[in-house]
């Protein structure tokens, strides 16, 4: 049998997810041996090159391009995980949902004081950047979601033994202490 | 026909990097530009929070190095509970947050050096992107990657055992800390199994030094000529000029090594430092005031701290600054590729400081926090892994954040960046058609050397994904690649 495809992406989280995929120290290797890695920031392969077994999706959406980029993961992956806080209920970015977005662009870049106030007042505003939504979503309000690993970031260990499981069929142990919310 | 490249690095950190180039009609470079796509709006959202929640809610904003914000918002808002700026905390709590602080330090550049530069090193800078990442280092040098994966895991450990979790901590608390080192988490970093004890670290980091000081006599052209500019240089010092990543005074050298900013005590950074907005990017530009804002920008980091700090004050790392030093001449170094000779100069003194602090019976001491009378306003400063970082936060009666502030590392390393990729643009680009492999590859080396948040973990992971377009007149597109 092949070895099943893994493909990951981070939208609008604080990468401290993927992070946490890391701290599973030296099992990395044996991760290595275990999965083949397509379109992810681990390996560089910037676009699908096949079908994914599994998605793992860090970070809400805050932006149109990060939205193109969930559809994208859900077209090509037969299962879609939400990795962490962000990716399930939208996070600390999602502190600015009641808040029109205008002013949080004034309060960064009319207010701060570390700004000249005899300076002309400039906004960002060019091409180049990205729409920013009107608020920041969680990924199951887009798309599907099979499943979700919670935490802010999820513990290492709790990640390790999902991913385990999903790919030897065995059945999941969770020890308490692995399954937190922060 | 006037022309537009667009370079678009697609994986995001803090942020989604992008570059453009415009060309005249005569194919020369007329403008670079380095955008920040990314925004979070942080500095509206937190107003209305307790002061207290802001070093668990800040580290939010970067899981690369969340210790740092964790730090500099805790060094904050100890001015607003009135513990003082720095030297205002008790013995076991200034020294535990050194420790969590070096922990960041040590697995941050190790990560760095491990995942980033030795796929580099090990297969070249025209290696095969294919094999030119971290897998490629796990599958053909095993043995280096395991000393990466397990230089971080020690990193981590401390971490843990500092702040509580190994990313997004909750050690620091105002005016201090909420725990201290037991004897046997201290013994397990002392004489921990082979290979997880200090002394193995410290002897890995010195390894990783010799290594590249090794690649450097081999490759001159590529370590010393490459980006190299005229740069002001930036950075905390201690109170006497020694190096210091948690706490001190503010330091600025211009290109030819004359103080610009001398020793100034960083509450009154407002006096000092502004920052620009420019339309094209949601990054500002922050520069002297002193200097105005065509001249008073500056670079941040390990290039900036070893131009700032006199010296060292731990041995080895002394006796390694000291070589670093005399290849200078002694003079300001301006070389972006120095970065990484002196970030593992850094890892060196970080393993150093971990050890003495390790040795230090202050860690298990039981006065934890410091207090004194409230005040409504306070600026926290820390040396992130990629440089200097800022925190202001004011608060209202009710202890809720009215005003926050942020001047991140990657922020104040704007203008250098946009430089780099300016001068390799006009080394690469100039009377070019068409976008070649190296052409993509030096740019993306350009960014890499200043290790900037937004795509630190895609550096961290592998290589930095680039797209480039060549825009012809009313943007017809000539050329497009990608990889
Ligand atoms: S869930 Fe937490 S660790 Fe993960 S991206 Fe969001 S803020 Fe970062």
């Amino acid at each position: 049998m092949s070895k099943p495809v893994v493909a990951t992406a981070s939208l609008a989280g604080c990468f401290g997810c993927h992070m946490s995929v890391l701290d599973i120290d030296d099992r990395i290797l044996q991760l290595i041996d275990l999965v083949e890695f397509n379109k992810s920031p681990v390996d560089d392969i910037k676009t699908f090159t096949k079908t994914c077994d599994i998605g793992i999706i860090e970070g809400g959406c805050c932006n149109s391009e990060n939205v193109e980029n969930l559809k994208e993961f859900r077209k090509h992956c037969k299962i879609l995980i939400s990795l962490g806080e962000c990716a399930i209920m939208g996070g600390l970015p999602a502190m600015r949902n009641g808040i029109p977005v205008k002013e949080c662009m004034e309060e960064a870049y009319y207010n701060c004081p570390t700004i000249d106030k005899n300076d002309p007042k400039i906004m960002p505003n060019d091409d180049e950047l990205p729409m920013i939504l009107d608020r920041v979503y969680p990924l199951h309000e887009i798309v599907k979601i099979d499943y979700y690993l919670p935490g802010c970031p999820p513990r290492a260990d709790l990640i390790w033994e999902a991913l385990v499981a999903l790919i030897t069929g065995k059945e999941l142990s969770l020890p308490y202490e692995v399954l937190k919310f922060d | 026909m006037s022309r537009k490249i667009t370079i678009e690095p697609v994986t995001r950190v803090e942020g989604h990097g992008k570059v453009t180039i415009h060309m005249d009609d005569a194919g020369k470079v007329s403008q670079t530009r380095f955008h920040i796509v990314e925004f979070r709006g942080f500095e509206r959202f937190a107003q209305g929070r307790p002061y207290w929640e802001m070093p668990v809610l800040v580290q939010r904003l970067c899981g690369i190095c969340p210790v740092s914000h964790h730090l500099a918002a805790a060094k904050a808002i100890d001015v607003i509970a009135g513990a003082g700026t720095g030297e205002g905390l008790t013995p076991t709590g200034e020294k535990m947050r050194r420790l969590m602080h070096y922990g960041q330090m040590f697995q941050s550049h190790a990560l760095h050096f491990f995942h980033l530069v030795s796929p580099d090193l090990l297969f070249g800078a025209d290696g095969d992107p294919a094999i030119r990442n971290v897998i490629g280092v796990a599958l053909m040098h095993k043995d280096l990657a395991v000393q990466g994966v397990m230089m971080r895991k020690f990193g981590q450990e401390i971490i843990l055992a500092t702040a509580g979790k190994k990313i997004h901590g909750t050690g620091a608390i105002p005016g201090g800390i909420n725990k201290n080192l037991s004897v046997a988490e201290r013994d397990s970093f002392l004489k921990g199994a082979d290979p997880l004890n200090i002394e193995k670290m410290v002897s890995w980091a010195q390894g990783a030094l010799d290594f590249f000081k090794d690649y450097h006599s081999k490759n001159k052209e590529l370590i010393d000529d490459f980006a190299v500019f005229p740069s002001n240089h930036l950075s905390l010092v201690r109170k006497d000029g020694a190096l210091d990543l948690y706490h001190g005074v503010l330091r600025a050298v211009d290109t030819d090594g004359k103080k610009i900013l001398n020793d100034v005590d960083y509450q009154d950074y407002l006096t000092y430092i502004g920052e620009e907005v420019r339309s094209w990017s949601y990054m500002k530009f922050p520069y002297l005031k002193s200097l105005g804002k065509e001249k008073g920008w500056y670079t941040v980091g390990p290039l900036a701290r070893l131009n700032t700090a006199d010296f060292i004050p731990t041995p080895l790392a002394q006796k390694e600054f000291e070589i670093y030093k005399a290849y200078t001449k002694g003079k300001v170094n301006n070389m972006s590729m120095h970065m990484h000779w002196a970030r593992l100069i850094e890892l060196l003194h970080s393993a150093e400081v971990i050890r003495d602090l390790l040795n230090d019976k202050d860690l298990q001491g039981d006065n934890l926090v410091a207090k004194g009378p409230k005040k409504k306003e306070g600026v926290g400063l820390v040396e992130a892994p990629r440089g200097t970082l800022f925190h202001h936060y004011r608060v209202n009666d009710n202890d809720q954040v009215e005003m926050a502030n942020l001047i991140v590392s990657t922020t104040n390393n704007n203008e250098p960046m946009n430089q780099a990729v300016n001068y390799v643009a006009n080394w690469a680009f100039n009377g070019k058609k068409e976008i070649t492999e190296g052409m993509m590859n030096r740019v993306e080396m350009a960014i890499r050397a200043y290790d900037p948040c937004l795509s630190c973990a895609t550096h961290a992971l592998g290589q930095m994904p680039l797209e480039i377009e060549l825009l012809g007149a009313g943007g017809i597109m000539l050329d497009r690649k990608r990889r």
